[in-house]
């Protein structure tokens, strides 16, 4: 079985110095999860770099947590082009040497 | 090492407000921010300008000094030299952090003349940045499992590459980016690929495509030919009366699977058929007999 590792979210904001009500508000719109063992809250440290961007985005940038959903659709989205694009060159350059493009 | 105009680089003008500082660098690190920006070197520059910028006005020391030195810049090295000086004969000098990673990262040696290491946010726990790189492989040492060295920043890495990856595809080597500050967590190192194409084969996801040319009497009669694969030669039995562009696939004989052990892809073999030249008088002879027939 595969392990998880969590980190304690009291942990997280107290090094950010982020409020505990932004990370339930990124809960709240499913931008993280966050486990709960015996009353302590947690997120999977393969959510960490993810959160890290959202306090970026929420403290340095000034975008509000609806901004953050938002842009994070957006990224995802260009991330699914980009992938796209790179899988149709792929596929144009089975054609290309075949029409001496 | 160039003088960097710092009002210029945020719109603005001599007299600007702290508000105004602080209002002009969150429209542009939300224009530029390379978080907002995933693969954009253009923006990532940009970005780091902006940041030393804001970094330099909205601290009124060191705009003072800025101010005071800036367009003038080789004094403020002089005078630096002399604080720096000082400072060490004192032993006070304290090397500080600097918001790195996706947050700041490079400043410019412009910046560092005028404040050196001690001129950036201290104390801050900083995940080290990220850095990317870019490997070229061919599609034959895309099809096998090896390791290769990489230097990046003066660091010799020595990485697995797995069988089957793919052209464009970047894989994460955790803990290999730059340092973290001040006890800060290393940043990643991501190596995007490109894989060439083989003169004779292609490659599309884990199936290959190649080309085989046939004779016009193994088209019609049918036979036995031998043909290369990545995986070495294969023989295959051509059914008679074999037309132009028909196409076989070969199960299994493709490109490996990414991370999948023992799975391929299939490989389809196109037929060309090359038509006979330089014919002989009793070749010709044959050939009408057979179209009369």
């Amino acid at each position: 079985m595969k392990t998880k590792y969590l980190i304690a979210i009291d942990e997280i904001c107290a090094i950010h110095n982020i409020e505990i009500s932004f990370i339930s508000s990124l809960q709240q719109i499913g931008l993280i999860d966050i486990t709960t063992i015996e009353n302590s809250n947690f997120i999977a440290a393969d959510q960490l770099l993810e959160l890290e961007k959202y306090v970026r985005f929420y403290y340095e940038l000034d975008i509000n947590v609806e901004g953050i959903e938002t842009v994070s659709y957006l990224l995802q989205n260009i991330n699914t082009l980009q992938q796209e694009i790179t899988t149709l060159t792929n596929r144009l350059h089975l054609y290309e040497s075949e029409w001496n493009v | 090492m160039n003088f960097v105009d710092y009002y210029k680089v945020l719109g603005l003008d001599k007299s600007a407000s702290p508000k105004d500082v602080k209002n002009a660098y969150r429209k542009l690190a939300r224009k530029y921010h390379p978080d907002l920006n995933p693969n954009n070197a253009d923006a990532k520059t940009s970005f780091q300008q902006i940041n030393e910028a804001n970094e330099v006005l909205s601290d009124p020391e060191k705009r003072k000094k800025y101010d005071q030195y800036g367009k003038d810049w080789q004094h403020a090295e002089e005078f630096e030299k002399q604080k720096q000086q000082q400072s060490q004969s004192s032993g006070s000098r304290q090397r500080g952090g600097f918001s790195g990673g996706q947050s700041g990262g490079d400043f410019s040696d412009f910046f560092e003349s005028m404040f050196g290491g001690a001129g950036r946010n201290r104390q801050a726990k900083y995940r080290g940045e990220d850095y990317s790189t870019e490997i070229k492989l061919d599609l034959i040492d895309a099809y096998k499992t090896h390791k290769q060295t990489l230097t990046v920043n003066g660091k010799n890495i020595r990485i697995t590459i797995p069988a089957g990856v793919e052209n464009g595809q970047t894989i994460k080597i955790s803990g290999h980016g730059g340092v973290g500050t001040n006890g800060g967590p290393n940043g990643d190192l991501y190596i995007s690929f490109s894989v060439a194409n083989h003169s004779h084969i292609k490659r599309l996801g884990n199936n290959l495509f190649s080309t085989v040319e046939l004779d016009l009497y193994t088209a019609v009669l049918g036979g036995e030919i031998t043909i290369e694969t990545l995986d070495g030669k294969v023989k295959l039995n051509v059914k008679p009366e074999t037309q132009n562009g028909s196409k076989v696939n070969l199960k299994g004989k493709g490109f490996p699977v990414y991370k999948s052990e023992g799975q391929f892809g299939d490989l389809q073999v196109t037929y060309t058929i090359k038509m006979p030249t330089n014919l002989t008088a009793k070749q010709k002879e044959l050939f009408e007999e057979l179209r009369n027939n």
